[in-house]
């Protein structure tokens, strides 16, 4: 199963991103746990200052900006 | 009397400098993330990473929101607080796009020395928050964290354009509300208030209106973009120059909503230090500008 992670905390940016990627996720039908990680000790302990970010299976993939779906799709497909 | 036609002939022409600016520095930015950034900063010592951490400061992305997980995260990393501090004060006060807007409107030779003054107080603060021994007013729990590195994706050409047209549209939303209040006061002073009374209050006739300047601005929270038509029209008006460039020195780089998110990772001592330090050195940048006003006008 696919380790998805949308890291923020919590701001209006960070919700887009993880809209989009549930949006994604469900149009590629792939299998995938998706977690918010909120927290900002979580955060850090990640490596991770700049929000939103989204980490694959551990692989940091967007750094501090909202992508779009589209763009995740192509994304996670480089990750099945 | 309000001069809708000049109103709305400043508020485009900001919009406009603003849009450029943002994203062609986004550009530049996206090859500085703050992962990046400490990872550089981690290879000086001593007065060196203060050095490199206000350089970087300019041209690392930054939002005073990603303040708290910027400190959290290069404290943890083992940089020294008084170089985490230097990068504070640099990122807010001196970025790469609020260079290019202060040449436009006050020409290179001011822009150039409130560039180079406003590094010094970032690496001079950082230094003398390290050497007061600060270290141990840091809340405990940030040094406990142990961060990976983390360096981020590759990106490609159209990843740095995409992530340049985010920043500059976001911005946009979030700045555009200070453009108009800035643009709105900026016009009122020029329409509205006399001569004589801003350079009794904020000219030669008040050898205390950087100390007055600087104080207001503390605890005001702006944008850059939001304070230059404001700056602009009180010059216009017979200000000192060093009066209006400490009133946007201080708006950009303390304010209350900062200063309350950075409660949150150090006591209270060591907040009250930074803002003593930024303050002070804010006030003696005004001054200095008073007093190289003619040679460099």
């Amino acid at each position: 199963m696919m380790d998805i992670k949308v890291v923020g905390e919590g701001c209006d940016k960070c919700d887009r991103l993880y809209e989009n990627v549930m949006q994604a996720v469900d149009e590629l039908g792939v299998d995938a746990r998706i977690e918010k990680v909120e927290d900002l000790i979580e955060m850090v302990k990640l490596g991770v200052m700049s929000t939103p970010t989204l980490m694959i299976d551990g692989k940091t993939e967007i750094l501090g900006q909202v992508a779009s779906t589209s763009k995740i799709k192509e994304i996670i497909r480089q990750h099945v | 009397m309000f001069d809708l036609r000049f109103f709305v002939y400043d508020v485009a022409k900001i919009v406009l400098l603003l849009c450029v600016l943002v994203f062609s520095v986004s550009y530049i930015q996206s090859f500085f993330p703050p992962e990046r950034s400490r990872r550089i900063i981690g290879g000086f010592k001593g007065i060196g990473a203060n050095i490199a951490a206000a350089l970087l400061g300019t041209v690392t992305p930054f939002c005073s929101c990603s303040s708290i997980p910027l400190f959290i995260g290069f404290t943890s990393a083992g940089l020294p607080v008084g170089v985490t501090f230097s990068f504070l004060i640099s990122s807010p006060m001196v970025d790469l796009g609020s260079f290019v807007l202060l040449i436009s409107i006050f020409g290179i030779k001011t822009a150039f020395f409130y560039v180079l003054f406003g590094l010094i107080i970032a690496v001079a603060g950082g230094t003398a928050i390290e050497k007061l021994g600060m270290e141990k007013y840091v809340e405990s729990f940030v040094k406990s964290v142990k961060p990976a590195a983390c360096d981020g994706p590759e990106l490609s050409l159209r990843d740095r354009l995409d992530f340049a047209f985010n920043q500059t549209r976001d911005t946009l939303k979030k700045v555009f509300i200070y453009i108009l209040v800035g643009v709105g006061i900026g016009a009122f002073i020029h329409n509205s208030i006399p001569r004589e009374l801003v350079e009794k209050v904020l000219g030669s006739g008040n050898p205390f209106g950087v100390v007055a300047a600087t104080l207001v601005g503390v605890p005001m929270y702006a944008d850059i973009f939001g304070t230059v038509p404001i700056a602009e029209a009180l010059l216009y008006k017979g200000a000192k120059l060093g009066t209006v460039l400490s009133f946007m020195m201080a708006v950009t780089t303390l304010s209350l909503p900062s200063l309350i998110m950075l409660k949150k990772v150090v006591k209270n001592r060591l907040l009250f230090t930074f803002v003593l330090i930024c303050t002070a050195g804010i006030i003696a940048v005004g001054y200095v500008f008073n007093i190289i006003q003619d040679f460099i006008m």
